[in-house]
């Protein structure tokens, strides 16, 4: 018979002041095979933990179910206590009463405690079928793939090979450098541009570990952490790449506008046209930028962080290189975040540069007339509309996703977010990982960076991809799918429903069935839905252990009542 | 060259920097001069823009440190010097006296329970007290408590002596003395973030005066469950439910006269806390006074909107010049002015008054930056050699990332942490 230990965890407040758990773990304590049910202020402290592997000793517990909060932060942990005692980490089943039941049913506590009950019931009642599972080592080919050429690209390749790594370089263009080819000078910190690259170049250059493919483009990805396989075309030629971690750095575009007569009247131009202009030395004697064109507003919402930035770095160009020009920023809120760009409008607002401030609901307007451009401008301090004769008027869009990003993602099978930047795995503490093991993101495909962010990002996933191939091996996940050839009808559903290419019929003992390939298996279960057999089956998602709980739910929803 | 490393500060910055350079198989020495990691990230409640919890998502990253074979936590611990070059470097790391015997000592709490002194609480930045011996919070790393000797009647007067008489495992040595601890390390990480400054020095907002006058991180406690009232939303004066919240922006800082930078995160963390105070006051209403709603991150403008239109959060262009204690000396008047060419006066009353302080390099830094010999920039943060090396200190082999460098937001500090790692590897593998 098993013997299983139910741990309650109050989570502080978070659940127990919803949550009866003193009930809950009494009730536990009524169901079949439980051994023990206790409950703990914090099952994720040290001291939570600590009880938890003492329980298992004295107890002699062989399956473990914590109700507690996600697996996605504190699976790991429990696992790890469980393996530390001695049991099987996957004899482990764990039940989310905070996420599924305190916070989603604050004002019902009766209900949210009944709920708890029958969620642990269910959980005990798989935790009974649980099976133990062994783990895989796979070793890791010892080989980079950087995808884009620019600063964040650049910045990866060149750590991964000054950390020794060998790293292909893949550029879709015919030059490295990015966006940054057509900026001379990066701001905040007024930093030659050209020198910068021309740096990064003579690295990759000057190294044999490092592989530059210009005019290449991704055109498949197979396989997983530690062994994955990029083509490329490159120049028309294709090219295998076997690689054991890949890094996403493509970079974003500016956004081409529609709006202020751009394309129609001469003089209304893009940042990136200024910066051209700029870098060919072309100053001109007055300018007028205008902010958070096509962004922050119905459609694209979002703010592209870097343009006030970029627009203070330039409009200071203009100034420092003629004192006496005239230079306005028209905005809806300068964004000139943390020290040094603080500075720069600090700077700015001292040199003469003037800050106009619009609404959303008042734009400014641009007309020529008597042949000189006119920017129309209610100022909200003296309540009328002004007229800002200029030479130029300079329209700061914000970043947008990369034209192939949504083919990237599909290639590599990671997600973008709604505005089509990529989306990492955890905002805030996964910022250059993607969930997908082996895979990372940083620079502007990921969201608009300045330099210094691009730069540290870039390192950021070099340090994340070079874990892996210091170490040399990877542990393959252990729940995966498996198919019983005697029940399989080589039907092919599997193979059509599975997303990562894990499954192809092959013949097994003479007869034509399914085979899983484990390393490519994520455990998504696809497959195991769409077998009209029952041949395929999940590891610890079995159909018995779900049928157990689904009767559990059953039992205990009828005794409840 | 050894294949050592010391990271200085235990908030998310240091942790992160420890987890991935103790995963490429260097050997951290993790340094925290309070008793527990988790540094200012385990005071928040949640987190913007998901509003995940903030201890929730950090613990599993503690613990991971305090368990993995690569990393020696050293907290209650501060840097004594640094002498060597890169990469010779000797780090004298002094432990102070817990005066615990943290072999023995299983935090079980009893101690905690007996002793009879009562001092206010830094963690929950004042607004309840803790104990002579504690624990900084339910899930410190490691569990273990510490004696505070400043306020230890056994250590200052030899009376009392409660807690060794309580505890079943031994662990109370009240003659416990400082330990040194020298470290052969080839690079050193400073990760030491920051503090709030000191929002009393602007006596026109009254902070310390008036008592429903409260900072912002004190508000990130009142909201928390685990918190000193409960995760209870109520006014300090007379314990009744806040109604009517208003929010002051760059208090102390984008002023010359204080802080002339942008601390980067309180527009988003205000915006935050507007949006969680109402699922603890379903009625409340807040106010946000700013300058600029800097909303630059992944959804964060998306977040200010829904702020704005599904929490009713009143975003309001003004910095308030005073306030003052209402007649009943509840709540209290503040008076702005509102734009415009008709732009006035105007005092309206709040039932509580958030100040959002500018976040300044955390206390100690200027002189840990003294002792390791590194440049500070114009505004006291760190000093970063030049942009192809953000998180490069102006001394070889002397790292940085976090907040110590630049105000940023928790995602910026783990990506400049986990850079520094991948700095670190690329100098101990013979790069420059």
């Amino acid at each position: 018979m098993p013997r299983v230990g139910v741990f309650i965890c109050h989570c502080g407040h978070n659940i127990a002041s919803v949550v009866d758990v003193e009930k809950v773990a009494a009730y536990a304590k009524t169901l079949p095979n439980v051994i023990v049910a206790e409950h703990n202020l914090y099952s994720c402290s040290e001291e939570g933990l600590g009880s938890i592997k003492k329980s298992i000793e004295k107890n002699k517990l062989d399956r473990v179910v914590v109700a507690a909060c996600t697996p996605r932060t504190h699976e790991p942990l429990f696992r790890k206590i469980c393996e530390q005692a001695g049991i099987n980490k996957y004899l482990f089943e764990f039940v989310n009463i905070r996420e599924h039941v305190s916070w989603i049913h604050a004002k019902e506590p009766k209900a949210a405690t009944e709920k708890a009950k029958n969620l642990v019931a269910m959980g005990v009642a798989k935790a009974a079928l649980l099976e133990p599972q062994q783990e895989t080592e796979s070793s890791v080919i010892p080989r980079a793939v950087v995808i884009g050429g620019g600063l964040a690209g650049l910045t990866a390749a060149s750590s991964l090979i000054a950390q020794n790594i060998e790293t292909e370089l893949i550029e879709k263009n015919n030059e490295l450098g990015g966006i940054l080819t057509n900026v001379s000078v990066i701001g905040p910190e007024f930093e030659d541009s050209k020198k910068l690259l021309d740096n990064y170049a003579k690295r990759l250059m000057g190294s044999p570990k490092a592989h530059i493919h210009l005019n290449s483009k991704v055109t498949a990805v197979k396989g997983f952490i530690g062994n994955f396989e990029v083509t490329i075309n490159e120049n028309g030629t294709e090219k295998k790449i076997p690689a054991g971690a890949i890094i996403v750095a493509t970079g974003a575009r500016e956004l081409v506008p529609k709006e202020y007569g751009f394309g129609s009247l001469p003089g209304v131009i893009t940042q990136l046209e200024l910066e051209k202009m700029l870098a060919k030395g072309q100053v001109p004697k007055s300018a007028v930028f205008i902010q958070c064109v096509g962004s922050r507003q119905p459609g694209r919402e979002y703010c592209s962080r870097i343009c006030c930035n970029v627009s203070l770095k330039n409009a200071l160009r203009i100034i420092r290189a003629n004192p006496k020009s005239s230079v306005s920023i028209l905005h809806r809120d300068i964004m000139s975040y943390g020290t040094a760009s603080e500075r720069l409008y600090r700077e700015a607002s001292e040199k003469g540069v003037k800050f106009m401030r619009y609404g959303l609901d008042s734009p400014a307007k641009v007309s020529k007339r008597d042949g000189h451009l006119v920017v129309d401008v209610y100022d909200e301090t003296l309540d009328e509309i002004l007229g800002l004769e200029t030479d130029l008027v300079v329209l700061a869009t914000p970043m947008t996703s990369q034209e192939d990003a949504t083919d990237v993602g599909k290639l590599l099978k990671v997600p973008l977010d709604k505005n089509g930047f990529f989306l990492e795995a955890h905002v805030k503490l996964r910022p250059v990982e993607f969930a997908t093991d082996g895979i990372f993101i940083c620079g502007s495909a990921r969201w608009p960076s300045s330099a210094k962010e691009v730069i540290c990002q870039g390192l950021a996933a070099a340090a994340k991809a070079a874990i892996p191939i210091r170490r040399g091996k990877v542990v393959i996940e252990a729940i995966t799918a498996q198919s019983d050839p005697e029940k399989c009808a080589a039907c092919g559903n599997c193979v059509a429903a599975c997303p990562y290419e894990a499954i192809e019929i092959t013949t097994i003992n003479g007869k034509m069935a399914a085979k899983v390939n484990e390393a490519l298996c994520k455990g998504c279960g696809a497959c195991v839905a769409s077998c009209p057999n029952d041949a395929m089956q999940q590891r610890g998602f079995t159909t018995n252990q779900l049928s157990a709980m689904i009767d559990a739910l059953i039992k205990s929803t009828v005794e409840g009542t | 060259m050894s294949q050592r490393v010391v990271v200085i500060g235990g908030g998310i910055a240091g942790i992160q920097a420890s987890l991935d350079l103790a995963d490429m198989g260097y050997e951290v020495h993790l340094v925290e001069r309070s008793p527990s990691i988790g540094g200012r990230m385990a005071q928040l409640d949640k987190t913007f823009p998901t509003n995940d919890c903030s201890m929730c998502i950090l613990s599993p990253k503690m613990i991971m440190c305090s368990d993995h074979e690569n990393i020696k936590l050293h907290t209650y611990s501060e840097i004594e010097s640094v002498s060597g070059e890169f990469p010779h470097l000797k780090v004298k790391i002094k432990e102070k006296a817990r005066r615990i015997d943290i072999n023995r000592c299983t935090g079980c709490g009893d101690c905690i329970a007996k002793c009879p002194v009562k001092i206010p609480n830094e963690f929950e930045e004042k607004l309840s007290t803790r104990k002579a011996i504690y624990l900084p919070f339910p899930q410190a790393v490691p569990r273990k408590v510490t004696i505070d000797a400043e306020n230890c009647r056994m250590v200052t007067q030899k009376k009392c002596g409660v807690c060794k008489k309580v505890c079943q495992a031994g662990a109370v040595d009240f003659d416990q003395k400082d330990k040194i601890v020298d470290i052969d390390a080839s690079a050193i990480i400073v990760a030491t973030g920051f503090d709030l400054s000191d929002a009393s020095a602007l006596s026109q907002y009254g902070l310390g005066v008036f008592k429903d006058v409260v900072t912002s991180l004190q508000l990130e406690r009142l909201l928390s469950a685990s918190g000193p009232t409960n995760g209870q939303l109520v006014r300090p004066s007379d314990g009744t439910e806040v109604k009517k919240l208003a929010f002051v922006q760059c208090v102390g800082s984008r002023d010359e006269k204080y802080h002339p930078y942008c601390s980067s995160v309180c527009c988003m963390y205000a915006t935050k806390e507007s949006i969680l105070v109402r699922e603890h006051v379903p009625d409340i209403n807040s106010t946000i006074f700013y300058i600029d709603m800097r909303a630059t991150g992944k959804n964060f403008q998306e977040f200010v909107t829904r702020a704005e239109k599904n929490y009713g959060v009143r975003y309001v262009r003004s910095r308030p010049a005073n306030v003052q204690s209402s007649s009943d000396g509840k709540g209290i008047l503040l008076t702005y002015e509102t734009r415009g060419l008709a732009g006035e006066q105007v005092t309206e009353g709040f039932d509580m008054l958030v100040l959002c302080p500018a976040l300044v390099p955390s206390k100690g830094a200027t002189q840990l930056a003294k002792l390791l010999k590194l440049d500070l920039d114009e505004d006291k943060f760190l000093k970063c050699t030049d942009l192809r090396h953000p998180v490069d200190s102006s001394r070889k082999g002397v790292l940085l990332c976090g907040f110590a460098g630049a105000p940023m937001d928790i995602p910026e500090s783990v990506s400049q942490a986990s850079g520094v790692a991948a700095r670190v590897a690329e100098l101990l593998e013979g790069g420059d």
